[in-house]
């Protein structure tokens, strides 16, 4: 290779090359990145800083700035939004609360899910019709799958398959997404249903890249199935797993959809997380300014998750 | 005797007997993986069962009992297309994907062609700022773009929509793109460039014919987000008229009710594309996850 190449300063190391920048290339370099610097930098760079001073100003109905309220719209919305975060209230209440049980019922669950499932799988010969069958919710929209469990909660028993299972049993039918104290249950378990697939794949392929000699080596010095599974299958699968937990723990802080089709936020309010109070706020209220602020608050949620997954992804590139 | 000492390390073929064993002392995992599947296909299934009944009898009678008095109709697909304004929506959804599809499929090629063989300063860096941005939650740009929206007259069309998506797409893309193109043999960029190739020919005839993989990979999965989309849809779609799917399903209910009949088939038709993505494409869809998620 470093034969055939174009000559130049004898013993040149090969990492030095790619400090070395033509003219030509500086130039075509620009040009090749050159729509992807327009669109992110004019339709999500400057959106961005535009929506974080937005959250310091006081907007009007057509969505223009009329005052500037420095932190005010943050304090509001922490200590006097009884709809965004209400501690009066026992236990706690509010978008803000109900975004908190959707992170961690959601996130542990479709990850202990997906995992069951994955390693449950790949002792069965029907593995990847089963697998199959569970990733299916994650190729349709969420708004699909928020009709679809619409009609499993259906309070009718002659509807709802839910109900008409419980009164079977003789149970009694409840109106599963029409009380306040059942519906955050009901949309976060529709929405890990949506979501285990994707667990599920990501940590049957790592499971997959395993080797089956040290599992068989294991099982013939006398390892129980389950110390198979607790002292190596689960230490070697550390990494997916935390991968699998970021890309869960940013979906949740954003989810939306699957709420605002099943309940619209509903009943009175109960069902509303941060990126609803973000939707209502501004589109709604028309006050875009402390909706603004419910964004950056997002914003600041997700961020921490990003730093560690691209350290994590830094110390990987290290040792490989 | 190097077989027969394989053959006496490998577990030998089991007789039909030690078979009905094996899958006795497997049941528990059976009967976990039986429940899984009920629990993963029953919601589906009992809502494509509902779509196919005379509104009467879903909400006379539960779903499944449909499946011993077999008699099924297509009216309802009609009626939801027809007075569910379905099918123009159905038109919508096509039109707004593939332009947000193609779009940030391209831009996203010639971004991360540059980014693995084009040296220019401050690669790396812009490379890193690019990806990073993955983490912007679109709430955080609804409103001003909406007003940029309102300012360049698009706000009525597809065009808004077209650039949101096409924006918000890119750094997955560029990411996914890139890290596949570094895997191309360098020899072979370098062959082409001593044979006095430009950059934009070595990107069209070498680099693109071989990454198709990875291009099909991040397409299906800018198609499906888009086709999927529903918040970017109600903000930048205002005109009722051009309306995707997504919304039109959620309308249904504050149109009509929650009438079942209309309800399950238009959740049924915005499902068929994806459906059909997924079941003729899954090997790439699934690439593409692990790639985006893995490395």
């Amino acid at each position: 290779m470093s034969s055939t190449a174009v000559p130049g300063p004898v013993g040149r190391p090969r990492g030095r090359r790619l400090r070395d920048f033509s003219a030509r290339s500086w130039v075509q370099g620009l040009l090749f990145i050159a729509p992807a610097v327009v669109f992110l930098g004019l339709l999500v760079i400057y959106p961005l800083v535009y929506t974080i001073v937005l959250s310091f100003a006081d907007t009007n109905a057509k969505l223009k700035i009329v005052d500037w309220v420095g932190f005010e719209n943050y304090t509001t919305l922490f200590t006097e939004d009884k709809a965004f975060l209400d501690l009066d209230s026992f236990p706690p209440t509010g978008a803000f609360v109900n975004n908190l049980k959707w992170v961690v019922l959601y996130t542990s669950l479709s990850l202990a899910l997906g995992l069951l499932i994955a390693v449950l799988a790949a002792r069965v010969r029907y593995e990847s019709l089963l697998k199959a069958i569970v990733f299916i919710p994650m190729a349709i929209s969420a708004t699909a799958v928020a009709i679809i469990w619409k009609f499993v909660y259906d309070p009718d028993p002659d509807i709802g398959s839910l109900n008409a299972l419980i009164t079977l049993f003789g149970g009694e039918a409840q109106a599963w997404y029409g009380r306040e104290d059942l519906v955050n249950y009901a949309l976060i378990w529709a929405y890990i249903w949506a979501s285990t697939g994707f667990a599920m794949v990501v940590l049957s392929a790592a499971l997959k890249g395993i080797s089956e000699e040290v599992i068989e080596a294991a099982r013939t010095d006398g390892a129980s199935e389950w110390d198979i599974f607790r002292r190596i299958q689960l230490p070697l699968l550390s990494l997916p797993i935390s991968v699998v937990t970021v890309w869960l723990l940013v979906n949740v802080i954003k989810v939306f959809d699957i709420i605002y089709v099943l309940t619209g936020g509903g009943p009175g309010g109960a069902s509303e997380v941060i990126a609803f109070s973000m939707y209502d706020e501004t589109f709604t209220n028309g006050e875009a300014g402390y909706g603004a602020t419910v964004a950056v608050v997002m914003l600041l949620l997700i961020i921490p998750i990003m730093a560690f997954n691209i350290r994590r992804f830094r110390s990987e590139r290290v040792t490989e | 005797m190097a077989t027969a000492e394989a053959a006496a390390y490998r577990p030998a073929r089991r007789t039909a007997s030690e078979r009905i064993v094996g899958f006795i002392r497997k049941s528990p995992v059976h009967l976990a993986l039986l429940l899984v599947a009920f629990v993963w296909l029953v919601p589906t299934v009992g809502l494509l069962v509902t779509s196919l009944r005379e509104p009467a009898d879903i909400t006379g009678s539960s779903w499944w009992t449909s499946l011993l008095d077999w008699r099924y109709t297509l009216n309802n697909y009609d009626v939801v297309l027809d007075r569910g304004n379905m099918a123009s929506s159905f038109v919508n959804s096509i039109i707004i994907t593939i332009p947000a599809t193609i779009l940030p499929l391209t831009i996203a090629a010639l971004a991360a062609y540059a980014f693995s063989w084009i040296n220019f300063p401050f690669r790396d860096t812009l490379f890193l700022v690019f990806v990073a941005l993955m983490i912007v939650p679109i709430q955080m740009a609804l409103v001003p773009l909406l007003r940029l929206f309102r300012d360049f007259g698009i706000a009525n069309g597809f065009g808004g929509i077209w650039l949101a998506h096409t924006a918000f797409g890119l750094p997955l893309g560029i990411f996914l793109l890139r890290n596949f193109f570094i895997t191309l043999p360098r020899d072979l960029i370098e062959a082409a460039r001593v044979d006095g190739a430009s950059n934009l020919k070595i990107f069209m005839r070498v680099v693109v014919p071989l990454s198709v993989p990875a291009l099909a990979s991040y397409a299906i999965f800018q198609f499906l987000w888009v086709w999927n989309d529903l918040l970017m849809a109600l903000i930048f779609v205002q005109d009722s008229d051009k309306w995707p799917m997504t919304i039109r399903v959620n309308q249904l209910q504050s149109e009509f009710g929650i009438t079942w009949h209309l309800l399950s088939s238009g959740a049924f038709l915005l499902m068929a594309v994806p459906l059909i993505v997924f079941f003729a494409l899954q090997r790439y869809f699934v690439q593409g996850l692990l790639a985006g998620s893995v490395k």
